[in-house]
């Protein structure tokens, strides 16, 4: 398996807080991550960087080839190669709020990728469809359910093809059921060549679907390997309070 | 406006205070030989009218004092009781006989054509004028005379709030002729150089003094005042020294004290018949009036829009002297009277750039809403919530696909009610445009009532007609608002 990301001695500090303190992590193609860790650990920034949504002041992150530096943000040419290899899925999934389902996922594809738009509703209704959300594909954003747009998102994301999607907190809104399914969606996305690398708090939902978890606290990994035997055995006192966490609260 | 505000001018002496007064009102700002501010001392008046006033109190057994009044209020003033008579160059119009108690007529004046002296004698009549622009001040007989030339010989009316920009705008050629008194064309030919008048004249008539209807009573004192006056020489004696006796003026007086013939006319005058005929004559100028409120409004709003959407996306995009620049503008216009910005570009660049007063009503609207549009939009902008700008940036689009496809068009949801809102005040704003000669529907209806002596009538049709293009946008604007609301629930 080869290497899509590479993050190496991420750092990145906001004000007097250092909110990532040397994060190393690499991710190979067909992979399903899961990035746990307590709230404010850093998680979520790590995605925000990984898609250049976020400047950071020191360290490496290498996305199949193309390179972010520290300091500014990257020239628009970074950026447009950077786009075509990430897709990011929010945790509040960011619908467009005026289009329709349908016009959600095929704006990038028309007027990024420049397809016609026969050819952009053709492969948007297939992901819907595999989806599972096809019959709302006429509905605003803000007639869907929690589910049912995260779906969407998913699906918008996915119209851009991007070998790497990065999915922030996906399980925080939904019940154990739909977890479940999602968490199936997620591995048939791997079976098709696709890398995922998500954030949870859910220990639960990383032993049954993930391949890999990292466990990050205080803007470091502390601890990574095969879920099941990290989140059964945990060797860092992090991991073992999240799992006391994840036990009475499942918070986003 | 240039108006001078003047409350109590006559300086009275300790010992005349004790004397009944006579309140008179007139306008000031009408200037010499009418009434005027003395140069050395603001607070004294002058003019031949204040000493015809002071003549006639005298008469009286009074002390007269001077009321300040817009000319075109004089009327209503009176009627209302500010003052007891009203008198700067009011003339001599049958409305008036018919809704006031007017005195004799005291003056005889003619309606004279003024044009640029390189165009002497080519305009000697009205019918000469064919095509030609004629301006004159709004609500006089001057006024009615080439409104009356409009539809007979076919000139074009420009009318004028005061006496002094028409002949400005004749020499700068955006006139080719001004129809007003012969006192005023000959006061304007002092002021502004190169202009010759023709002096044969177009029509005559004479000034008067009104008094509120009932006070016939007063009005018939005032008349053997005025008449006495002008047996024993003293109103020739001011009317020489203001420069303004001619050889009209004797026939006239012989005219007034034997047959008093206009004091006649006064009793003929018309019935309610003819006022309904006036306001039936009026009715069409309403509807020609309102349409140009409408495309002025809507030709603004469109200006307003366009140019709020630089300045809004300059201010949210643009580089820190961009943002500067732009801030400075919508200060500027939005702490400054759309007034003074409408005077400023019609009178003030008329030496560098000479705009006709409808495309110089339209930038002046469209550009003072362009800043408060501006305003709206940024506001809009920036209430786009960041998760929708950088999932959009996620999907690979560009600064500018972000802002044309996903911010602008839901801060564009945002503002729509806002807008409309702003469409309906700039709606009303429109009258403002009056100053700079555009006729719209409340100049119309002002100058409708001036004719009619009424505010009745034409403030109903008016208010009904401003209510007919208003209410559709403030239903529209309703509803979008709770279109918008519901879609954020």
């Amino acid at each position: 398996m080869s290497g899509i990301l590479s993050i190496a001695d991420l750092r990145l500090r906001r004000g007097e807080r250092e909110i990532l303190r040397g994060v190393n992590a690499s991710v190979s193609s067909g992979e399903l991550v899961a990035l746990m860790g307590l709230s404010g650990g850093g998680k979520t920034t790590v995605l925000r960087c990984v898609a250049a949504l976020e400047t950071f002041e020191d360290g490496l992150i290498d996305v199949g080839g193309v390179v972010l530096r520290p300091g500014p943000p990257p020239p628009r040419g970074t950026i447009r190669d950077l786009r075509t290899r990430v897709g990011m899925v929010f945790q509040l999934h960011y619908l467009f709020e005026h289009l329709s389902v349908m016009e959600n996922v095929t704006l990038a594809p028309v007027h990024v990728a420049h397809k016609p738009r026969p050819d952009a509703e053709r492969r948007a209704l297939e992901l819907l469809e595999t989806l599972g959300v096809a019959h709302r594909r006429n509905a605003l954003p803000r007639e869907l359910s929690g589910g049912e747009a995260q779906r969407v998102a998913i699906a918008r994301a996915m119209a851009m093809e991007p070998p790497l999607l990065l999915m922030d907190e996906p399980t925080a809104s939904l019940d154990p059921a739909r977890r479940g399914e999602l968490g199936e969606t997620l591995v048939q996305l791997t079976a098709t060549g696709r890398t995922l690398v998500v954030t949870t708090h859910d220990d639960d939902f990383a032993r049954d679907f993930a391949t890999r978890v990292i466990i990050l606290a205080e803007g470091e990994v502390v601890e990574e390997g095969d879920p099941r035997q990290v989140l059964t055995n945990p060797k860092h006192e992090a991991t073992k309070r999240l799992l006391q966490s994840a036990r009475s609260v499942a918070d986003g | 406006m240039r108006r001078i505000v003047i409350l109590l001018l006559l300086a009275a002496a300790s010992a005349s205070a004790q004397q009944p007064v006579l309140r008179w009102g007139g306008d000031a700002e009408g200037g010499a030989p009418f009434v005027e501010a003395d140069p050395n001392d603001p607070a004294v008046l002058r003019g031949f009218d204040v000493e015809v006033a002071e003549q006639i109190a005298k008469g009286l057994g009074r002390r007269p004092e001077f009321h300040q009044v817009g000319f075109n209020d004089i009327d209503q003033s009176v009627q209302r009781g500010d003052f007891e008579i009203g008198m700067s160059g009011v003339e001599d119009t049958p409305a008036r006989r018919r809704m006031m108690a007017a005195t004799i007529p005291y003056f005889e004046f003619h309606e004279v054509l003024t044009m640029r002296a390189e165009d002497r004698g080519k305009f000697p009549t009205m019918a000469s004028l064919r095509g030609r622009r004629v301006g004159t001040l709004g609500g006089t007989i001057a006024y009615e005379r080439v409104l009356a030339a409009e539809k007979s010989d076919g000139v074009i009316c420009i009318s004028y709030d005061d006496d002094v920009h028409p002949y400005a705008d004749l020499r700068a050629g955006r006139l080719d002729a001004v129809l007003l008194d012969n006192i005023i064309a000959a006061r304007s030919m002092r002021r502004v150089p190169g202009l010759w008048t023709e002096s044969r004249p177009v029509a005559t008539s004479h000034y008067i003094g009104v008094l509120a209807t009932g006070n016939t009573k007063l009005r018939d004192e005032i008349n053997d005042v005025l008449r006495e006056r002008m047996r024993d020489g003293t109103l020739e004696r001011i009317y020489r020294k203001w420069g303004i006796w001619d050889s009209y003026q004797p026939a006239f007086f012989a005219g007034v004290l034997n047959a008093d013939a206009s004091a006649k006319k006064a009793a003929e005058g018309g019935g309610p018949a003819q006022n309904l005929d006036v306001v039936v004559r009026y009715i069409p100028a309403l509807l020609r009036a309102s349409l140009i409120t409408i495309v002025l409004s809507c030709a603004a709003m469109g200006l307003a829009v366009f140019v709020g959407v630089f300045i809004a996306s300059g201010r949210v995009y643009g580089s820190a002297p961009v943002r500067a620049l732009l801030t400075i503008y919508v200060e500027v216009v939005r702490g400054t009277p759309v007034l003074l910005q409408l005077f400023v570009l019609y009178y003030g660049l008329s030496s560098v750039i000479r705009l006709p007063a409808f495309l110089a009503a339209l930038l002046g609207l469209g550009l003072n809403y362009a800043a408060y549009e501006s305003e709206i939009y940024r506001g809009a902008l920036e209430a786009v919530g960041r998760g929708q700008l950088e999932a959009a940036r996620t999907l690979g689009l560009t600064e500018g696909q972000v802002l044309r496809l996903v911010r602008g068009p839901q801060a564009f949801r945002i503002a729509l009610a806002p807008m409309t809102n702003d469409f309906v005040a700039l709606l009303k704003d429109s009258s403002l445009v009056s100053v700079i000669t555009v006729i719209e529907l409340t100049k119309q209806t002002s100058i409708f009532a001036a004719n009619i002596g009424s505010w009745v009538i034409p403030g109903i049709l008016c208010a009904a007609l401003y209510l007919v293009l208003s209410l559709p946008l403030s239903r529209l604007a309703g509803r979008l608002e709770n279109r918008w609301k519901a879609a954020t629930e």
